[in-house]
């Protein structure tokens, strides 16, 4: 919301400056976003009158102009502004004036015709945004007057950015009241007598959305001169807090609000058809509003209506069938309490947000309704004449807000802020917010709330109150002390740091991609599952939650391709969603995903240029699942019903005692196509609880008997797997075979077509004793016999 | 006898110049040696009278050690050239970068939550995680936000459907922290949170860390304690801390907490937009309305909490500018961190 300062001053005048103003109303809660003075810095600039216009004769679009308002007489003047026009009055910069940024106004030649001066629009002079031509002032405005002083213009605009909860503070009174208290000064309420009643016309009014609306009060002022001019006062205050002036009636309407506070609409009376009534909107209904926008409303909507049609979107916006125009001659005004939750959304749901409705949902003070239409009756007879009759309405007291009754504890309040208040302090700070003192006892006091605040209603309000009063920066600071248990520690606990340090030092670098992605590339990684939609996306191609970390990582890498990088590996931990049922209708799974793309070293004297395969990924899962130290537990097996995303060749399901907690591999390479990468993406995706758990280390014994390797170079088809191979030659060479290492794998020339060759170092070692040679032979035997029986092995 | 001085500088000389340890040895075997020319003359001794041999055994002796001597200064000698020769001949360019694996990097959302992580968990406090599809209750109502209240609006909800969103902030594991745990709390709940709102300083999503406290008679002071060394520690920085007053649904007294710009010591700067303070987050006794939706008797407990923005506090810690590039994933951006 924008104030003026002197407004504001009008009502509460503190002896501190501007700068201490803003810094204790901000340190209060009510933050200033900026101090913008109302006017650029500028000198010798007076109201002029532009008496009399000419066409230049040499430019099409200047004109000269003859004004009136320099001390020394007419002065000519040539100017380009499309609404010069004779008997304007408009802002006249002298020769030797000063406009913002240092811009001095000199005797000049345009085109051939002197001009002595300038005549200004608002911008120029840092006044406002309007850049259409001059700044058109009153006809009335004294002609010759320093125009700074003509408006007032050594004022600041007070830009304050209000909590939702402080609905009180939405007009210079709550603004005011505030900072009375801050200052322990009073503060000037402004003095509304009732207009009298010239004439007893009223309409009824029918209260039909129960505790929606419990309170609209109207009037009937006929004969008033709509088109009467807005006094300078007036359309400078609504200026200045941003509102333009839009005739007389709409001006004081708008006028009130921004002083007490309460949102007023005038109708045209006569095209208010007979009585008034309160109701919800019929569902669909249709009304055109004043910004001429036609909404159609839900049954949730809140309208007057008349006894045809809904006549205005209550408390958001007035329809156009009824507005005042300049023809108006009797207005009816509208005064009335909308219950925040009656309006809260509406607005907004119609892409709406209004003066009005801003303050409704947040709040309006339920008691304010009869004085504010009698302030604006006051002002409207003042400025557009007219004759006022009875005040007239409805209220139904049982459906308006209670005032809260709120007991505050003494030592609760000093154990809450840890700072013991004097009484009278809390007594003074707490009235004069306009609370009531019903009652004091020795450890409590009794209150009872305003009725324009509605973020008031239990004791902690109260204390919060009092505490931003005192402030905050005075409040006492504590370190506080706790028992201190040591929690509990399970060694075979394994922390997602670990693992993602181990990825860090095979060379990942963490991505954080955000978890909703293109659906157009999701397609490629969400086959068969029940995607999540996004009701509001930010935008077509973030609207599905990812059912995986790929389509990320993958978009990741394509973000980096495109920026000539050619060696890419990335991971990223997180969330993936899908779609459940029952108690769980959106499980959430928590993952750690890998990706390589490249060579499979830096570019470097000592490297090769490789490219990474299918084993510097598995390299590296292998290495992720080591920090487990249960490494053996997992299996890596070929998919047996591969993603079809995936390299069916190249892709395996890793298994924990053989359930399936993730995938390693190639992705297939018409995705790798519709990606638009040029070489083999390699891709892992784990369940990253399963890797949470890890095994706390047990200790074998150590052999204090050396250990005896025997080498087995062995001849198998293709189809045999190696680790089938390995499990096979441990299970057959009994319980001295200490360990088994795959040392080469050659096919090729030597080695008949739809074979290989893998050569096997077997390590014998006995707990208690020296391994006989006879003993290692059998073993050995006994392994090429089982792998011949059982796999086609043969020695080669 | 005669010949003994000729033979000594005959093999003297053959030493100097050999140039290998072989020739070295032939050397040896040759005049020292069994059969050796210099021991050979030993054997003329027994021609001498007996009164003449020890003194001619002497001087053979001496001749024999003089050669020796010789030999075995030639010989280091020789080693010595050999070590130097090898040692030059492997002489390597030791500038030449190491044969190393490039290393990896965290992301600095991930170095910021584990700083803060560190600093809580040293004193006693515990990491808590939660769904990041969350219901209406924990999200909101159970926060003291009910439907239409105009704090809604503050929250750009992303909407799953009409019960669930994508969480608008980590607020919802306080809740199920308190409704699942018993007893004094002390937690942190880190994670990413949503927000229907992108542009230059706002992202979709972006990472937040809050910090829950309950205990009986937990006051404001203790908040202000925690929250201002909290800021303290994690900026290295012994600067003032502020508390403005502020609006949370779910905490009352509810503030926000500035830090004094740590780039221009509160004089005023670009990065503080010249207010002299950095806005890193909020906090607030806990609302009693909070402790009533999670079973706990506001009557009988206390608490408070307080939550900041990961990414701005990544950004101050290391001068990153754009919010955007936390989430581009460009290797040029990641590989600094």
């Amino acid at each position: 919301m924008k104030i003026s300062e002197s407004w504001l001053r009008e009502w509460v005048n503190p002896q501190i400056d501007t700068d201490a103003l803003v810094a204790q109303v901000t340190m209060a809660g009510l933050e200033v976003d900026a101090v913008e003075p109302v006017a650029g810095e500028f000198s010798g600039v007076v109201v002029g009158k532009i008496v009399a216009v000419e066409q230049h004769p040499d430019a099409e679009k200047l004109r000269v102009c003859q004004v009136e308002g320099h001390a020394e007489g007419i002065k000519q003047v040539v100017c380009g502004a499309p609404n010069a026009r004779e008997g304007l009055v408009i802002p006249f910069a002298t020769i030797g004036a000063k406009l913002p940024g240092d811009f001095k106004i000199k005797k000049a030649k345009l085109r051939g015709v002197e001009s002595f001066g300038m005549l200004c629009g608002q911008t120029e002079l840092a006044c406002g945004d309007d850049d259409s031509g001059l700044w058109e002032l009153a006809n009335d405005a004294p002609i010759g007057t320093d125009l700074r002083e003509y408006l007032q213009l050594n004022d600041n605009i007070l830009e304050l950015d209000l909590t939702p909860n402080r609905s009180d503070c939405l007009s210079i009174r709550g603004i005011a009241r505030e900072v009375s208290v801050l200052n322990n000064c009073d503060y000037n309420e402004v003095a509304i007598a009732p207009v009298a009643s010239a004439h007893s016309e009223t309409r009824s009014v029918t209260l039909a959305a129960g505790d929606a609306c419990p309170r609209y009060v109207g009037r009937l002022v006929k004969g008033v001169n709509a088109r009467a001019q807005s006094p300078l006062w007036l359309v400078e205050k609504l200026r200045r807090a941003g509102i333009g002036s839009l005739g007389p009636i709409v001006d004081v309407t708008n006028y009130v609000l921004l002083e007490l506070g309460q949102p007023m609409h005038a109708f045209d009376a006569a095209k208010v058809q007979g009585d008034i009534t309160v109701r919800w909107a019929n569902e669909g209904e249709k009304i055109e509003l004043l910004n001429d926008q036609t909404v159609t409303l839900k049954s949730d909507a809140l309208v007057i209506a008349d006894e045809s049609q809904a006549l205005a979107f209550a408390g958001v916006m007035g329809g156009k069938s009824s507005a005042v125009s300049d023809d108006t001659t009797d207005i009816l005004l509208e005064s009335a309490f909308f219950a925040p939750i009656a309006i809260a959304g509406r607005a907004r749901n119609a892409g709406l947000h209004t003066d009005s409705s801003h303050r409704f949902e947040r709040g309006v003070d339920y008691q304010l309704q009869n004085s504010a239409i009698e302030r604006a009756t006051a002002l409207i007879v003042e400025i557009c004449g007219g004759a006022a009759g009875d005040v007239f309405g409805a209220v139904n007291e049982a459906n308006l807000p209670q005032a809260a009754a709120i007991v505050l504890n003494k030592k609760r309040l000093a154990t809450t802020l840890g700072l013991s208040l004097d009484d009278s302090d809390v007594v003074r700070m707490l009235t004069g917010l306009g609370l009531t003192l019903t009652d004091e006892t020795d450890d409590s006091w009794h209150f009872v709330a305003p009725s324009y605040r509605f973020d008031i209603a239990i004791d902690a309000d109260l204390v919060e109150e009092l505490a931003r009063l005192y402030g905050y920066d005075k409040l006492p600071t504590r370190t506080p002390v706790f028992a201190n248990e040591l929690p509990a520690t399970p060694e075979n606990g394994v922390s997602l740091r670990a693992l993602s340090a181990a990825l860090v030092a095979r060379g990942y670098r963490e991505a954080i991609t955000y978890s909703f992605v293109d659906p157009k590339l999701h397609q490629q990684f969400a086959g068969g599952k029940s995607v999540i939609t996004l009701k509001n996306p930010i935008s077509a191609d973030m609207a599905e939650m990812r059912t995986s970390l790929l389509p990320g990582l993958v978009q990741a890498l394509r973000y980096n391709l495109n920026r000539q990088q050619t060696r890419v590996s990335l991971f990223e931990s997180g969330l993936v969603f899908e779609q459940g049922s029952g108690d769980q209708a959106y499980p959430q799974e928590r993952r750690i995903a890998g990706l390589l793309y490249g060579s499979q070293q830096s570019t470097a004297w000592c490297h090769g240029k490789d490219k990474a395969d299918f084993y510097d990924l598995k390299g590296d899962v292998e290495a992720l699942l080591a920090v487990t130290r249960n490494q053996q537990a997992f299996d890596f097996v070929p998919s047996a019903e591969p993603a079809a995303y995936m390299h069916p060749g190249q892709c395996a399901d890793i298994t924990l005692n053989g359930q399936k907690v993730g995938i390693a591999g190639a992705l297939h390479p018409s995705t790798i196509k519709a990606l638009d990468c040029s070489s083999s993406v390699f891709v892992f995706e784990l369940t990253l609880d399963v890797l949470l758990t890890g095994k706390v280390p047990a200790f074998a014994p150590l052999s204090r008997f050396p250990a005896v390797s025997r080498d087995l170079a062995l001849l198998v088809a293709d189809s045999v797997s190696s680790a089938a191979l390995e499990t096979a030659i441990a299970n057959a060479a009994g319980d001295s075979l200490k360990s088994v290492a795959l040392f080469d794998v050659y096919s090729g020339k030597g080695v008949e077509d739809g074979h290989k060759s893998l050569a096997y170092s077997l390590t014998f070692q006995h707990a208690e004793r020296t391994l006989k040679d006879d003993e290692i032979q059998q073993a050995v035997d006994n392994v090429v016999k089982t792998l011949a029986a059982d796999y086609g092995a043969r020695l080669r | 006898m005669e010949n003994l001085a000729e033979l000594t500088v005959a093999a003297l000389k053959l030493v100097v110049d050999a140039n290998d340890l072989a020739a070295l040895d032939e050397i040896r075997v040759d005049y020292l040696g069994k059969k050796g020319q210099i021991t050979a003359q030993l054997k003329s001794l027994g021609k001498l009278s007996a009164d003449q041999r020890p003194a001619a055994g002497a001087k053979i002796n001496e001749a024999k050690v003089r050669v020796q001597d010789a030999i075995n200064a030639r010989k280091a000698a020789l080693e010595h050239e050999a070590i130097n020769a090898q040692l030059a001949a492997e002489t390597l360019d030791v500038t030449l970068p190491g044969r190393n694996a490039e290393r990896g990097s965290l992301h600095p959302v991930t170095h910021t939550l584990n700083r803060i992580e560190d600093i809580f968990v040293r004193a006693g406090y515990s990491v808590e995680q939660g769904p990041e599809i969350e219901d209406d209750f924990h999200n909101f109502e159970a926060l003291n936000i009910p439907s239409h209240h105009p704090a809604r609006a503050m929250h750009d909800t992303f909407y799953v459907d009409d019960r669930h969103v994508l969480r608008t902030h980590t607020s919802p594991v306080q809740i199920r922290t308190m409704l699942n745990r018993s007893g004094p709390l002390k937690v942190i709940c880190p994670g990413r949170v949503y927000r229907c709102d992108s542009d230059l300083t706002h992202t979709p999503m972006f990472h937040q860390v809050e910090g829950l406290v309950v205990d009986k008679d937990v006051s404001f002071a203790d908040l202000k304690g925690v929250v201002a060394q909290f800021l303290r520690t994690f900026f290295e920085a012994d600067v003032p801390v502020r508390f403005r007053p502020s609006y949370f649904p779910f905490t009352e007294p509810s503030a926000e907490m500035d830090i004094q710009c740590t780039h221009c010591s509160g004089d005023g700067c670009r990065v503080c937009k010249q207010t002299g303070w950095l806005e890193v987050g909020g906090c607030g006794m806990v609302h009693p309305n909070v402790f009533k939706a999670c079973d706990l008797d506001p009557e009988q407990v206390s608490g408070f909490a307080f939550g900041m923005g990961v990414e701005r506090l990544a950004m101050l810690r290391y001068g990153i500018k754009d919010l955007r590039m936390f989430f581009e994933n460009d290797l040029d951006f990641l590989q600094q961190f």
